[in-house]
Parts: structure tokens; C-alpha cells; sequence
């Protein structure tokens, strides 16, 4: 593997392989300090992003490697017009390895056709964020020991949500998972997701508009925001967006050890008073995410192994 | 109805009722300087009705699009009056630059330099879709 584009990129074999080696970064960081000395990380955001350009820099600096890039398209000669494509084959020859982040959805993929180095796909639009599903498997295991055997809910917006739909594939290649799908009607899971990967891997699920009547049974709650940016229409989103929002009193026929996730940013769907609960996890769950990038920098620059 | 035979072409032969049509527009057989011929409706004693389409010179034909369009139809090359190639056609795997994507938020709606590819993700069905954003391709 050179490139990580699509989460499906990654065998479930890559994935442990990951998780060993971000398990042992959280054990042995010092082991991990100078792992990237010299190697320079390029960061191309063309659209707005904290949480997911910040975990790039910091897991980079935190392996001793450097960081150049941008954080917006004006400030990058895409606003002069430049494709992917000529950025790429550009900043192949500055960088030892490429996080890209853009609006329109397959740009990471264009960028890896022509780049000389590994590119990491940092979110496409509202396609893929396949670091993001890193962040959260290695939650899921951190939290439930593995993979195997969990009930899985996921409330809120399932529609547009790229997290939801990565996660879902991720899942879905191992043993005994069943999937509970909690959303208003306007934003279900495509049925295209529901046949390509549910039905064809044989997982049982269940829709239902409650989050109440799901609680019960699960083992992780997977919350996910209503994007105002994923709306072509201001009114459907403001009809919309408080749709399920999580209090503690929700949680009442909750199991003892639901563990609690949120890609993050959040706005109003959990609300504060869940944080000190010890079943909310979306702040671990930044932290791992940090871990699986260092992980996988150093596993895509061959330093992994060494 | 009669149609002259041709001495040096292609005869693709057939194409599903309906499907001739769309086939030589996909084709861009609109710019060839060659006869070309569009029979439609013939009686065929396998399909019940066929379209023919007749290619009056040796001319470069994208057999993907074909595939893609009617992966029924055959493909028969004639030369000196003479039937010297039957091609088997199936559906290709990719299909580059034959149709576009209609997702207005995929790269390819803003970079006119890249070309539109279309991966073959489910054979039953016939299902293409976008290499770059996964979109199904609107046959």
C-alpha cells in the first residue's frame, strides 16, 4: 500500500497491524520521537478543518518529522487556478508525504495518480475520511478489546454522513457485528450502502426514527452531527438539525459499558452534561486518532517495520 | 428493407431493439467521412427484433462502448466481402472517456483535463460507477 484513499483500502490484516503499532506508540512514545527526523509532512487543506489538520501536524511533530503546507485553498495556487493533479507532482518535490483535504470528492485519489509519494486521503467532500474510521476502530478496540460480536448504533444524520458510511464498511468484514440505524426519515442510510454492504455481508440490521427504544441493545453509540455544509437548502437543514440530541436521561436503559462516540465537531447533539459520564469516549476518541496517524505516517514511509 | 452488404467494414449485429441508436451516438459515428447504416426493428429469429448498425470502412471502434451499451451485440469484421472476424463482446471492466459523471461535487466537475472513468463495481446488475467519487453511472 502506498496510498490511503479509501478506508477498504486497508485489509483487516493492515488495520491490526496499525492498531499493534499505535497500541505500542501509546506505551513506548519515546521509542517514537525521532522515527520521522528529517521526513517532512505536506498538509494541503483546501477547506476548513481543526481537528483533522491539527491530529496530521501534531502526530507528525510527535514523530519528530516537520510540517509545511496550507490551510485553505486562497492561500494555495488552486486559487490561481493549479489542478490537483500539478499541486501533487509540486509538492512531491518538497514533502516526503502528502495529507490532502478537499471539497470535491476523489481529489486525494487524483492527487495519488500523480504524486510521487504516499498521499493520505484527509476527507473528500462528502465522501471518504478513511483516518477518521482509523480514530474510531482503534476506539472500538481500545474500548471492547476487538471487533467481534458488537451491536452497533449510529443516530443522526446517516445520510450524508461520510464517518457513518466508512465505519459501517469497516465493520462489516467482521464476525457477528449487527447494526442499528437511528435517524429521521430525510436522513436514513443510502440504500445503495444498505445492499453494497449490509445485505451483502449478511449483517442483520434494524432502522427505527427512536434513539430511546435502540439504547438498550447497543454496545457502541456512534452520534454524528447534522453538516449545514452538506445542505444545498438552509431550510431543510434548520428543520433538521436538533433531531436527536443525546441527554443523560436517554441513557437511563443504556448498558454499564456502552461506549459513546462522536467524530466531532459537535454541536448541540450530545450535550455537555454527558462528558463526565465515563461512557462518553469523543475525546479519546481525538487523541487515538492522533495515535492511528502516527501510526499509519509511519507505516506508509516505510519506517513502521524498522 | 434492404441494405447493401459492404466489401471492407463492420457489421455490429444484434444490438438490442431500441439500443442502435444510442450506440452509434456513443460511438461518435455522427463524425465518420464513411456509409454508415442504422437499421432498426430487423426480424430475428433469436430476438424476436434487432437494431443493425453497418460500418461501410475499416474504421476504429471502441468495443468497451459496445459492451457497455448491449453486451449482446456481436461484432463482425468483413473484408473483400468476406466475414474474417466474429468478436465476442462482454462488459468491460473500466470505461474511459464514454460517459460522464453527473455528480456536481465530484473532481471531475471542476478539472476538465481529467477523464471520466467508470469502473465495473456489480456484473449482475450492470452497475458502473465514478473511479473518483463512487457515483452510479446513469446508464
Amino acid at each position: 500500500m502506498r496510498s490511503l484513499i479509501n478506508i477498504l483500502d486497508l485489509s483487516t490484516q493492515d488495520i491490526e497491524e496499525l492498531i499493534t503499532v499505535a497500541n505500542d506508540i501509546i506505551a513506548n512514545p519515546e521509542k517514537y520521537r525521532e522515527k520521522c527526523r528529517y521526513k517532512k509532512l505536506a498538509t494541503l487543506f483546501y477547506e476548513p478543518s481543526t481537528r483533522t489538520r491539527l491530529s496530521f501536524e501534531s502526530a507528525m511533530l510527535e514523530l519528530g518529522g516537520s510540517v509545511i503546507g496550507f490551510s485553505e485553498a486562497n492561500s494555495s495556487s488552486s486559487a490561481k487556478g493549479e489542478s490537483v493533479a500539478d499541486t501533487a507532482k509540486t509538492v512531491s518535490c518538497y514533502a516526503d508525504i502528502i495529507a490532502m483535504r478537499h471539497p470535491k470528492e476523489g481529489a486525494p485519489l487524483v492527487a495519488s495518480q500523480n504524486a510521487s509519494i504516499p498521499v493520505i486521503n484527509a476527507g473528500d467532500g462528502g465522501h471518504n475520511h478513511p483516518t477518521q474510521t482509523l480514530a474510531d476502530l482503534l476506539t472500538i478496540y481500545r474500548e471492547k478489546g476487538g471487533f467481534d460480536n458488537l451491536t452497533l448504533g449510529f443516530c443522526g444524520d446517516l445520510k450524508f454522513g461520510r464517518t457513518v458510511h466508512s465505519l459501517i464498511s469497516a465493520m462489516s468484514r467482521y464476525k457477528g457485528i449487527k447494526v442499528v440505524l437511528i435517524s429521521p426519515e430525510e436522513l436514513k442510510l443510502p440504500s445503495y450502502i444498505k445492499k453494497d454492504v449490509l445485505k451483502k455481508n449478511n449483517i442483520p440490521y434494524t432502522q427505527t426514527t427512536s434513539l430511546e427504544n435502540a439504547i438498550a441493545d447497543l454496545d457502541i453509540l456512534y452520534m454524528t452531527r447534522v453538516q449545514r455544509e452538506r445542505f444545498f437548502n438552509e431550510e431543510d437543514y434548520l428543520r433538521l438539525k436538533d433531531s436527536y440530541i443525546l441527554e443523560p436521561g436517554k441513557l437511563r436503559n443504556a448498558k454499564p459499558d456502552l461506549a459513546i462516540m462522536h467524530p466531532l465537531p459537535r454541536v448541540n447533539e450530545i450535550s455537555v452534561a454527558i462528558d463526565s459520564d465515563p461512557r462518553a469516549c469523543y475525546f479519546k476518541q481525538v487523541l487515538y486518532g492522533k495515535y492511528m496517524r502516527m501510526a499509519l505516517i509511519l507505516k506508509l514511509l516505510g519506517e513502521a517495520e524498522k | 428493407m434492404n441494405v447493401d452488404s459492404i466489401n471492407n467494414g463492420i457489421v455490429i449485429d444484434h444490438i438490442t431493439a431500441g439500443c442502435g441508436m444510442k450506440l452509434y451516438e456513443l460511438l461518435g459515428l455522427e463524425n465518420a467521412d464513411c456509409s454508415v447504416a442504422i437499421i432498426k426493428n430487423v426480424t430475428s429469429r433469436k430476438m424476436g427484433k434487432k437494431d443493425i448498425i453497418k460500418i461501410d470502412a475499416d474504421i476504429p471502434v471502441n468495443i468497451d462502448i459496445i459492451g457497455f451499451v448491449d453486451p449482446g451485440a456481436t461484432v463482425n469484421i468483413i473484408k473483400d466481402g468476406k466475414l474474417i472476424e466474429k468478436r465476442e463482446i462482454s462488459l468491460p471492466l473500466t470505461l474511459t472517456d464514454v460517459i460522464k459523471c453527473k455528480n456536481p461535487r465530484c473532481i471531475t466537475s471542476v478539472e476538465q483535463e481529467l477523464k471520466h472513468v467508470f469502473r465495473l463495481t456489480d456484473e449482475n446488475n450492470k452497475i458502473y460507477r465514478c473511479v473518483y467519487c463512487e457515483t452510479k453511472a446513469n446508464i
